[in-house]
């Protein structure tokens, strides 16, 4: 083949020049040119290698659909696999590399697999690589090799320099498509005054337009209707941006190109941009893409869609072919044939019809196309790229019914029929239905209330038909969204050539094949995979006969084009093979996204530190500029611990803990959820939803509570104070802060009704320090005033209010560590405040702050449960909280927790271990018999293990079965995955203080 | 995406709120020891292709908890009350 | 039909392909069979072939109302894993596990079960001890299991994000090497075309409308071809259970949930093994073709539309990117959804049902795939000897009403959270 750029035509920018390379060596191109055009341009014709045989390349299609011209764009961090040239506007710079092949796309060592073929049929792999010996062995070794054969383009491993954003956008009518159709349905809707936004995923409007030869009737309404459109205040444009995805509820799934046709991004400005569009009603205009004939060497640099030759000539001024045979069924191609013809090249046109309106003819033989009726195209010759085209006389069948001739050329252009763009409409969940007179599937347009199928996506009649079509969707749906004004009248279509309504007297094959019925060489349906007609003739032989089986067994359809080209005519190969009319046959489901989509663009600007939300006290920063190790709780960050000195993780926990229980230690509980329950009935709600009473507790003093699933297993502990008489202030851990208010909520809005209660989270209004040690009651009082917290004056589990640093602060007495502790409750906005306050009066009282790791530390001492414990399968009685449950009232899971396994006698339940030896015990490791074998599910397991300050030893508490009448027993701690094996001795969970003499002081 | 039509706030998308539970399963009431009323609740469900009585939670809105009816089969969205307002 | 072999297909190469056989036949229902599985899922065809292959029982018949592995079995993440830690679970996948190295073999079909490991990513001290303890319970169990600490994890997955940039960081992971993928379709066409060998009837197309009762007793099944009587009728129709359940009048503790799966353009290699993320449901590998797989979260509300939407595309991309930042450019392909047995724990039933005549296989969650062959291989026990094996014999449809809960991840009787 070769091409040239021609001298004067197209919609490309010739004054200026750009420069480009592929594999290395330079091409040059215009603004408006894409990847594929420049290529063109510059005799590039190798453009790729094949997934499986490696088969030589070129350009198919000048659109989304191409399966062949995929090359690796960019490189570096930025680089692109995958990616079909006909999609890449050409820009000063750009580098492109063909992939898949070794050493280079021309001189590719892969094509010897092409001599394999015949082993390498469909589903080929299923029926061997199994290997002679049991196991995976063997298999896994193959598929190392397969492995590194398959893939397309490279990876990377750096990451994304560039950035994305999202919007979310509302409208009235959404109009996808800017063809004839689907200017026409904004014009309409525009008009009527309801808000649009019309999508493109060209880069410029114009949809098949864009085809026809420069200054034709085409342009000039394509002018009229953009002046018109873009003075409307109420109608968006999105050009380079494509409706990946069509979702329930009318929202809609767009990505924008905004800088992906330059080098790079500028600064600051995002590379691509997700729009969720919620509209009231769209219009599809997608259009149609045109198919192939399958017939030996149909895949051959060379061959081409007669659209795509015509676009290339037309839009690009590039001459694919100077030789050309045109080979079709319908009526479509002869506009190509004759733009072909009129910007010079020889054109011969092969016409599987015999009959074919004087009109058509005429316009072809005026131009000097030679035609050939009743006649196909059996095999494509050449080597590298195509030389001739083999063609001989058919029947209505397709099958060969003379002798063949060559006919010499460089490009073979085949149109093959149409195929509707139905993607978005189907994705809905809808089935597509087949128009035999067209011979393609086409949307039901009542299926989806608000959504018009419009244009060539209904397989209209020719410009005509869909400029009609396009502007009564427009003004259909405008009237649907009640909008105030009148449409007006609907344009006049725009003069096109001859063959716009390729739906007219088409002839229904796809497969031209000699007298035999088969086809001759390798005749491609799925060209990216290399799936061959008798790859579909053999899944039809072992019975994959089910379209999703077809699809699966061949990988027909499954390519980075998701079958766009292909599916048509793998459709209608098992339809013939299985005496069915296709309609039987059906479609595979159509599935987002229509093209490839970036993952990043999806992600937008939510990744690294923003993957997620993270939530900070008011007292983090404190804690960062102090040297705390902050880590993550779920979403919050909590200091871990304090480190001095150089101190590591052990050392500086093991510092805090003692410190605390020598002299006094703060922390920062503020994560703490923290509800306010409030009304009436609170003191009832709270007896229903924790299992112990609550009715009699005064205003003043606080309780601590379990809760309950509703299957009787435990969910959550904290404190609740009661503030008034109708106002308690509840705690949660921080995990379940949030289901827990969820579960109240539910409980009062749907079951208890009749309960005047409300619940409010004000875990964010509330800073929390906790101020534990011995000389805790020293400092607050120091630093507090107009509270009396005397022993006497407040005991355990009461609470005052007070001033500190001129702030009213509530102070709870509770102890979570054991020791005499107090948590001061203080507005938000001043907790820092406050703790600087402490921390500046706490100087005498040696008051250091200290982190979860040295607070965990200091509960397992106590005995205390927290989430290792609570992990949604321990009961009451497992963690020894059973006597904690009011026996007088029923409360949520107070019968389902008496379930027979949930009350069972040997069910593993809390106990205290002390480990022998130096070494601490890991959590998660699992408990056996003293002697006896260390296999199987064993006698429970560590949730929890520290090394205790206080007393010298190494801890954990566990759970273990018939834990409670087990203490004194010496059993066997293994931690396999870590390679270690202790024993420990049975002992109550309550390892410090078990009588509270400390806490209640 | 479902949007859904919350009483109160309007029209929302489905991130604002979660997923609670079948609407049609009863909550027996606190005093009943039965436990076959319990694991009724609690467990067993009907389960139905086609029209769902279910409750969401705008939890990102106006914390109501809202019955929804919904088509699990074709996900067209019916009719949305508060849940308090429906009858028990 | 033929033998599989690298030979076979030498030798049909040369004679042009044209000579294979059908994979299984395509028959019209008999009147009547000793075993009737309903549902032509991976997990009813290995139903079928282990009742003829371990129990002689081959009066057999599988209905699908669609065709052969159009449910679950085609549209899962293909992962294979053996980590379960509660009792119950943990020997009856591992018995799946050493069903599966073996299956290639056993059916003469590829199913390309690539033991590539998987790694569950943990990310917090808390995460580590959990991780631990299912480790533990795996060796102690006899299943291979590896705990991998931050610097390990970064020796093998270089790839994953250790930047302070990170939300999630990485502290460890769990590591099982002879878990990873297989071919998700090959599972179904071949047990369906062993099954078909030991003479099994797979019937597609033929959907049960209803069953045949005789005092109260389940004999059969109506459907679209007409009714055929069964001694027993055992359902394997995950995503489709409660429906079916409720026509033979069973309420179950399931709910049937949307899950979607994805799947981007073909690489080079570029992940060599199964990677879950710890701090978002997600999980991620390499097909043969090269595609990565992946899949994220149920929609969370019950569906039985095969339709998933964009919140949850956002929530498993935004995963992958924060688990592998330089995924950022890759392009997704498909997304897809199938429709779960979301079950009350988490965990599956194979069970006799209250209904004489009628046996159940379902509630499999995310699970089912990797279960399939010990599904088939325990179900058919169930079925043949009208008692569980002590492999299945906690997955009872009333161990809710014991308090047997086989909770997995804690999270209590809400399916939309397991």
């Amino acid at each position: 083949m070769t091409s040239s750029r021609l001298s004067t035509g197209g919609r490309i920018d010739r004054s200026t020049v750009l420069k480009m390379t592929f594999d290395g060596r330079s091409i040059v191109g215009h603004p408006g040119d894409t990847l594929a055009s420049a290529l063109l341009a510059n005799d590039e014709n190798v453009i790729a290698r094949s997934f499986k045989y490696h088969r030589a390349r070129g350009i198919y299609t000048a659109g989304v659909e191409e399966p062949n011209a995929l090359v690796q764009l960019r490189y570096g961090a930025r680089t692109e696999p995958n990616t079909p040239a006909t999609t890449v506007m050409a820009y000063e710079g750009l580098e492109a590399f063909g992939q898949n092949a070794w050493p280079n796309v021309r001189l590719d060592v892969g094509v010897v697999n092409q001599l394999l073929s015949p082993f390498m049929s469909a589903g080929f792999y299923y029926k061997t690589f199994v290997g002679p010996f049991k196991g995976t062995g063997f298999w896994m070794l193959c598929e190392k090799i397969i492995r590194q054969a398959a893939g397309m383009g490279r990876g990377v491993t750096l990451d994304d320099p560039d950035t994305y954003e999202k919007v979310n956008a509302f409208c009235d009518v959404l109009v996808i498509g800017s063809g004839p159709a689907g200017l026409s349905a904004a014009l309409a809707a525009g008009r009527a005054g309801a808000k649009v936004i019309l999508v493109e995923q060209d880069s410029t409007l114009g949809g098949s337009l864009l085809s026809a030869p420069v200054g034709g009737d085409g342009d000039a309404w394509l002018d009229k209707m953009k002046a018109e459109l873009t003075a409307m205040d109420n109608v968006q444009i999105l050009t380079r941006s494509t409706v990946f995805g069509a979702y329930e509820q009318n929202v809609y799934g767009v990505i924008e190109r905004v800088w992906d046709h330059v080098l790079a991004p500028p600064a600051h400005q995002p590379r691509q941009r997700y729009w969720q569009i919620r509209t009231k009603q769209a219009v599809m205009a997608t259009g149609a893409i045109e198919r192939n004939m399958v017939f030996g060497g149909n895949d051959k640099p060379g061959v081409m869609l007669a659209s795509a030759a015509r676009t290339y000539v037309n839009r690009f001024a590039v001459l694919p072919g100077r030789r050309v045979v045109v080979a079709t069924n319908n009526d479509s191609a002869y506009a190509a044939a004759l733009d072909l013809a009129n910007a010079g090249s020889s054109v011969t046109l092969v016409d599987a019809r015999t009959q074919v309106p004087e009109k058509l003819l005429d316009s072809l033989k005026a131009s000097g196309v030679k035609v050939l009726l009743g006649h196909g195209v059996l095999t494509a010759k050449g080597r590298g790229g195509v030389s001739a085209a083999t063609v001989t006389t058919i029947s209505p069948d397709g099958r060969a019914t003379g002798t063949a001739r060559h006919i010499p050329c460089d490009l073979l252009a085949v149109s093959g029929g149409w195929s509707p763009v139905v993607h978005l409409w189907s994705q809905r969940g809808n089935k597509p239905v087949f128009n035999s007179a067209k011979a393609c599937f086409v949307p039901v347009n009542s299926a989806i209330e608000t959504m018009k199928c419009a244009g060539a996506s209904m397989a209209a009649d020719g410009s005509v038909v869909a400029v009609a079509q396009g502007f009564s969707a427009g003004a259909t749906a405008a009237i649907d969204v009640k909008a105030k004004n009148s449409s007006g009248d609907a344009p006049i279509a725009p003069k096109v050539s001859h063959g716009d309504d390729w739906g007219r007297d088409l002839l229904s094959i796809n497969t031209i094949t000699d007298d035999n019925g088969k086809t001759r060489g390798k005749a491609f349906i799925d060209l990216q995979h290399d799936i061959k007609q008798s790859d579909i003739d053999l899944a039809y032989r072992e019975g994959y006969v089910s379209v999703e089986h077809l699809k699966r067994y061949t990988t027909t359809g499954m390519a980075t084009d998701q079958g766009k080209l292909s599916n048509f005519n793998a459709l209608s190969q098992m339809a013939m093979l299985q005496g069915v009319p296709i309609s039987d046959v059906g479609t595979t489901v159509f599935r987002p996204p229509y093209t490839p989509i970036a993952l990043g663009a999806i992600v937008g600007r939510e990744h690294g530190t923003h993957f997620r939300p993270t939530r900070l006290t008011p007292l983090h920063d404190w804690h960062v500029n102090n040297g705390a190790i902050v880590s993550e709780a779920g979403a919050w960050m909590r200091p871990q611990y304090y480190p001095e000195r150089g101190e590591g993780l052990r050392e500086a926990y093991i510092r805090e803990a003692s410190h605390v229980r020598k002299h006094v230690g703060m922390i920062d509980v503020s994560t703490l959820g923290k509800i306010a329950v409030q009304g009436p009935d609170s003191a009832e709600f709270l007896n229903r939803v924790y299992v112990n009473g609550w009715k009699m507790l005064p205003v003043g003093r606080l309780r601590y509570g379990v809760m309950l699933r509703e299957d009787g297993i435990v969910m959550d502990d904290g404190a609740t104070a009661r503030l008034g008489e109708h106002d308690y202030f509840m705690s949660t851990t921080t995990a379940n802060a949030a289901k827990v208010l969820a579960l109240g909520e539910h409980l009062l809005q749907t079951a208890w009704k009749d309960l005047k209660v409300h619940l409010t989270t004000i875990t964010d209004q509330w800073a929390v320090i906790a101020v534990a040690g011995p000389k805790s009651r020293d400092l607050l009082g120091a630093v507090s005033s107009g509270a009396d917290l005397s022993r006497d004056a407040l005991p355990n589990n009461h609470f005052v209010h007070g001033e500190i640093a001129g702030v009213t602060v509530r102070i709870h007495r509770m102890s979570y560590s054991g020791e005499l502790a107090y948590e001061v409750y203080i507005p938000s906005g001043f907790g820092h405040h406050v703790w600087d306050a402490l921390i500046s009066a706490g100087v005498p009282y040696n008051l250091c702050p200290y982190g979860t790791e040295a607070m965990g530390a200091l509960r397992i001492e106590k005995g205390h449960v927290a989430g290792p414990e609570l992990d949604g399968r321990t009961t009451m009685k497992d963690l020894g909280l059973e006597g904690l449950a009011s026996g007088k009232k029923p409360f949520v899971g107070s019968v389902l927790r008496n379930r027979p396994v949930l009350i069972h006698q040997s069910r593993p339940c809390l106990v205290g271990l002390e480990i022998e030896g130096d070494q601490g015990a890991q959590a998660g490791s699992l408990l056996y018999l003293d002697t006896g074998p260390t296999e199987g599910h064993g006698e429970g397991w560590v949730s929890s293990a520290t090394y205790s300050p206080a007393l010298g030893k190494n801890i954990a508490l566990s759970l273990l079965q018939n834990g409670p009448e087990r203490l004194g027993e010496t059993i066997r701690v293994v931690n396999f995955v870590g390679g270690t094996r202790q024993r420990a001795k049975v002992v109550s969970p309550h390892f410090f203080d078990p009588s509270g003499v400390r806490q209640n002081d | 995406m479902l949007r859904i039509k919350c009483p109160i706030c309007g029209l929302r998308d489905e991130t604002e709120f979660t997923y609670g539970a079948d609407a049609i399963v009863r909550r027996p009431d606190m005093d009943e020891t039965n436990p076959q009323d319990w694991l009724n609740y609690v467990f067993y469900r009907d389960d139905p292709k086609g029209p769902h009585k279910e409750y969401w939670h705008h939890v990102q809105g106006c914390r109501q908890w809202l019955v929804l009816e919904r088509n699990t089969l074709s996900h067209e969205i019916g009719a949305c009350r508060l849940a308090r307002e429906v009858p028990k | 039909m033929s033998n599989y072999s690298a030979f076979s297909i030498f030798r049909h190469a040369l004679s042009g392909n044209k000579n294979w056989s059908r994979a299984w036949r395509d028959p019209d229902p008999k009147p009547s069979y000793d075993v009737l599985i309903v549902g032509g899922g991976g997990h009813g065809l290995a139903t079928a072939y282990y009742l003829a292959k371990e129990h002689d029982i081959r009066n057999v018949a599988v209905i699908e109302k669609g065709w052969l592995g159009g449910g679950n079995t085609g549209r899962n993440t293909t992962i294979v894993r053996s980590n379960y830690m509660m009792p119950g679970n943990t020997m009856f996948y591992e018995r799946s596990m050493k069903l599966w190295e073996n299956l290639s073999q056993d059916l003469n079909f590829n199913v390309m079960l690539s033991q590539r490991g998987q790694y569950n990513l943990c990310h917090s001290p808390g995460q580590m001890d959990a991780a631990r303890r299912r480790g533990n319970v795996m060796r102690a169990n006899g299943i291979d299991a590896e705990l991998f600490d931050r610097d390990e994890v970064r020796r093998r997955l270089p790839y994953l994000d250790y930047s302070d940039n990170c939300r999630f960081p990485v502290h460890g992971a769990i590591f099982q090497s002879r878990a990873g993928t297989a071919r998700h379709d090959a599972v179904a066409w071949g047990y369906a075309r062993a099954a078909d060998k030991q003479g099994v009837d797979i019937i597609q197309q033929c959907e049960v409308v209803g069953y045949l009762w005789e005092d109260g007793k389940i004999i059969g099944v109506e459907t679209t071809k007409g009714p055929i009587r069964a001694g027993k009728v055992g359902l394997a129709v995950a995503g489709h259970t409660g429906h079916l359940a409720s026509k033979a009048g069973l309420r179950l503790p399931i709910e049937t949930h949307a899950l979607q799966a994805f799947v981007s353009e073909p690489l080079k290699p570029l992940i060599d093994t199964v990677i879950s993320f710890g701090a978002a449901h997600f999980y991620i590998s390499q097909s043969d073709k090269g595609g990565l797989v992946m899949g994220g979260d149920l929609e969370g509300y019950n569906s039985y539309a095969q339709l998933g939407g964009l919140p949850i595309v956002e929530h498993a991309l935004g995963s992958a990117k924060a688990l592998i930042p330089s995924l950022s450019r890759l392009r997704l392909l498909r997304q897809w959804a199938g429709v779960m047995d979301m079950s009350m724990d988490g965990s599956p039933i194979i069970a006799k049902t209250p209904v004489e005549g009628l046996y159940l296989n379902g509630g499999w969650c995310y699970g089912g795939f990797k279960a399939t062959p010990a599904s088939g291989w325990c179900f058919a026990w169930t079925i043949a000897k009208d008692e569980p094996h002590e492999d299945n014999c906690e997955f009872t449809l009333n161990r809710f009403e014991h308090g047997y809960q086989i909770d997995e991840k804690g999270m209590g009787p809400q399916p939309n959270a397991h």
